[in-house]
């Protein structure tokens, strides 16, 4: 059924009716409207046989997940920014006893300085939790990821986070389908758990593992994501085959065939790279672009299939890793090993800056012509840190840094051209 | 099996013999059809309290919920001396997740019995002091609050001794820790300090509060039975003497939790809905120097510059026992 939805909205009723039967959750800033959707379809009955439960931290969200989902349950909870950093201990316990649970991340920044706005610090700091990750580009995949999280997850015993842009996937009204509840039934069986916590079957979850069989443990957690890689798409695949639509899978190229340049990014970035390739396509620039939806596992094999053969590469990027560069960068040139080609990291988006056409066709042609740096910031403003690297070798007691550029900035809207 | 004849006999500590009492009115564990849900075998230290309460106390909730029970264990001596894979001493449905989050993960099955229709599955939260009201606090504060269908036990001995007997915010003034060492002007840990988590559990109005001791095992298997009965958030606090991090002889498990008991430091007490609608009065008065002078944690008071200090101590035991009235009601009782 067609609706033109709040993407929140949307993942609410998408997990909705994936049945699940405990749902924790906590509005730690910044908030989604995805629990706050559920929660009212719990309270009306029209999500029954539901748990809903009201938290007081991130950390007890997924603990109390991780409780309902070691006793049998399907459990799924919501979260971003500093509210996924709180509960990060418990992200890698679930992940660790296995346990499938689902959690949204409506992707944002991390402080300080405090930001509610998007980027990707967040679940790229739980990157090697265990957790597979799948970034949505528009809301319909979202919608349709989760669908596909749940089974993944069961089938695997695996926790699964699907990423989607904070604001501008989940905040942004758009078309989406919404599956009937007999098509999703169709595609999910119920859960059945590989490990519980049942009185006529006792078992002891989570004890300790020394030396002698650690590494074997984290070996097996590997190999789950191993098998993920050839999971992902089979479910992509059946996915299609019921709802008459592509979602997921590991990668998305686009018109990468005999492209020069290939663009890779995550998320909904994919979008507005996607018009500006098209626009230098009509202009004769051999460009495409890679999607990446599966982070974890990541997609090595597929990555050097679409990029092997191109002469650059520029990762976009909305996350610093802070005295490197990329992230994403480092798959990519993990995936390029042996490779010899031109590789461009640029920072871009952060704490919710806008990403335009302009900047990235201006980026891309700079590309192009081989006069991009290998790390850069997109938009950055030079002149502003000159003016802070100079006021702060100034005096000893410089005070705040972000209070002094803001200053410089003054009061102004976020920028967007 | 080989039955094994059992000797029961009147102390001279006014504890009672299982044989001087009826069928229905002796210890869980007088009982051969007991569950042993946290069996022999487990890495307990000699004299541990901790085990031995919570052998007690989980034997009661099982035979209070017919067997249906799941234990949810925050990480500690209790979780690591029972487990390490391949082995595990425990006989019903037991998981361990973190330090933090016992309260919580218990939450999440309570909340998946409910969800499951299982309702007559009764879930039990248990850690030490540490893990109760230090690094779980939060999670056990919302568990309270949300009035979740969890019996949380804190077994308290009064420091982190897993990790080798740091200060706990349970840990009482003047104690020797890792973290509180005995040297200085002060030595051990500072007057003052500290939180009373059963009287914060009182605050929280839950159903059920109860303090215990290892000193009185049948009045612990008594208060876990009826939080057994009871529907809501409970909590049982129980005081569990730990030779390594108190510096007092395996044998002496027993004695020094009732001095602590019969010198008002550790009162026992019962609480309703925010009410106390329970005490236990103390029998026979003891000095606080009768249970220190047991522990080598103490030992720094027992010079002449801890003589203040026994005193302020004394003032603390004679306080509780003002405030919860555990010598009046003896008088009228006795």
């Amino acid at each position: 059924m067609l609706k033109q939805i709040e993407g929140s909205r949307a993942v609410a009723e998408a997990v909705a009716r994936c049945r699940p039967e405990v749902i924790c959750a906590y509005p730690i800033t910044p908030q989604t409207h995805i629990v706050e959707g559920l929660g009212e379809m719990v309270k009306s009955g029209e999500l029954a046989n539901c748990e809903f439960i009201n938290v007081e931290s991130e950390f007890a969200a997924l603990s109390v997940a991780i409780g309902a989902s070691a006793a049998g349950a399907r459990a799924y909870t919501a979260t971003a920014s500093q509210g996924l950093l709180f509960m990060a201990e418990a992200v890698y316990n679930a992940a660790g006893l296995g346990l499938p649970i689902v959690m949204t991340i409506g992707n944002r920044a991390i402080g300080a300085p405090i930001n509610i706005w998007n980027d990707h610090s967040d679940s790229m700091s739980m990157r090697d939790a265990g957790w597979i990750q799948l970034y949505a580009e528009t809301n319909q995949e979202a919608l349709d990821l989760h669908i596909q999280a749940f089974r993944l997850a069961e089938e695997l015993s695996c926790p699964v986070m699907v990423c989607m842009d904070g604001f501008i996937l989940t905040h942004a009204y758009d078309r989406v389908d919404v599956p009937t509840q007999e098509d999703v039934d169709a595609f999910l069986p119920p859960f059945e758990p590989r490990q519980v916590l049942d009185v006529a079957d006792p078992v002891s979850m989570g004890a300790m593992v020394g030396p002698e069989a650690f590494t074997e443990v984290r070996y097996l957690a590997h190999h789950k994501q191993l098998r993920a890689l050839k999971l992902i798409p089979q479910l992509s695949a059946a996915f299609q085959a019921r709802f008459g639509r592509f979602s997921g899978g590991l990668v998305k190229p686009y018109r990468t065939d005999d492209a020069e340049t290939i663009i890779v990014a995550l998320g909904s970035v994919n979008g507005t790279i996607q018009e500006v390739v098209d626009e230098m396509r009509d202009a004769g620039t051999k460009i495409g672009s890679l999607g990446i939806c599966s982070f974890r596992p990541f997609p090595l094999a597929q990555v050097r299939e679409v990029l092997q053969h191109a002469k650059r590469v520029v990762v976009i990027e909305k996350c610093l890793a802070v005295g490197l560069g990329g992230i994403v960068s480092d798959g990519v040139r993990n995936a390029l090993s042996g490779i010899v080609l031109k590789g461009h990291t640029v920072i871009a988006g952060l704490g919710g800056r806008a990403i335009t056409r302009a900047a990235l066709r201006q980026l891309f042609q700079d590309a192009g012509n081989d006069e991009l740096e290998q790390l850069t910031f997109l938009d950055l403003d030079a002149d502003l840190i000159q003016f802070e690297l100079e006021r702060e070798a100034r005096a000893r007691r410089s005070g705040p840094t972000a209070e002094a550029i803001l200053r410089r900035v003054g009061t102004v809207a976020s920028q967007v051209a | 099996m080989e039955l094994q004849t059992v000797k029961f006999y009147q102390t001279g500590t006014f504890t009672v013999g299982n044989r001087l009492l009826a069928e229905d009115e002796r210890s869980v564990q007088a009982n051969m059809d007991r569950t042993n849900s946290l069996n022999s075998g487990h890495r307990a230290c000699q004299g541990c309290g901790e085990a031995l309460g919570a052998r007690y106390a989980i034997d009661a909730a099982m035979r209070a919920t017919n067997g249906e029970l799941i234990a949810v264990n925050a990480t500690g001596c209790l979780e690591v001396f029972s487990t390490p894979y391949p082995e595990t001493s425990w006989k019903i449905p037991w998981i361990h997740s973190l330090f933090g989050n016992a309260a919580a993960v218990a939450s999440g099955v309570a909340a998946a019995m409910r969800v499951k229709g299982t309702p007559g599955v009764r879930v039990v939260a248990q850690g030490g002091d540490g893990g109760t009201t230090d690094i779980g606090f939060g999670c056990l504060s919302g568990m309270f609050e949300r009035n979740d269908d969890v019996l949380y036990i804190c077994y308290d001995n009064e420091a982190y001794m897993n990790t080798g007997v740091q200060r706990s915010s349970a840990t009482p003034p003047a104690a020797r820790t890792a973290t509180t060492p005995a040297v200085g002007r002060e030595p051990g840990n500072v007057f003052g300090t500290g939180k009373n988590v059963p009287l914060i559990a009182m605050a929280h109005s839950i159903p059920y509060v109860a303090t215990a001791s290892v000193a009185n095992l049948r009045d612990l298997e008594r208060k876990v039975a009826k939080a057994m009965e009871i529907a809501g958030a409970r909590y049982v606090h129980i005081h569990v003497p730990c030779p390594l991090g108190w510096g007092s002889l395996p044998a002496d498990t027993i004695k020094v939790a009732r001095l602590a008991v019969e010198s008002g430091l550790f009162p026992l007490f019962e609480v309703e809905y925010g009410e106390i609608t329970g005490r236990t009065p103390i029998r026979r008065k003891v000095p606080v120097t009768d249970y220190l002078r047991l522990q080598k944690r103490f030992a720094h008071l027992f010079n002449v510059a801890g003589e203040g200090r026994v005193a302020q101590i004394q003032a603390i035991a004679d306080r509780n026992i003002a405030k919860f009235g555990l010598l009046e009601e003896a008088r009228t009782h006795g």
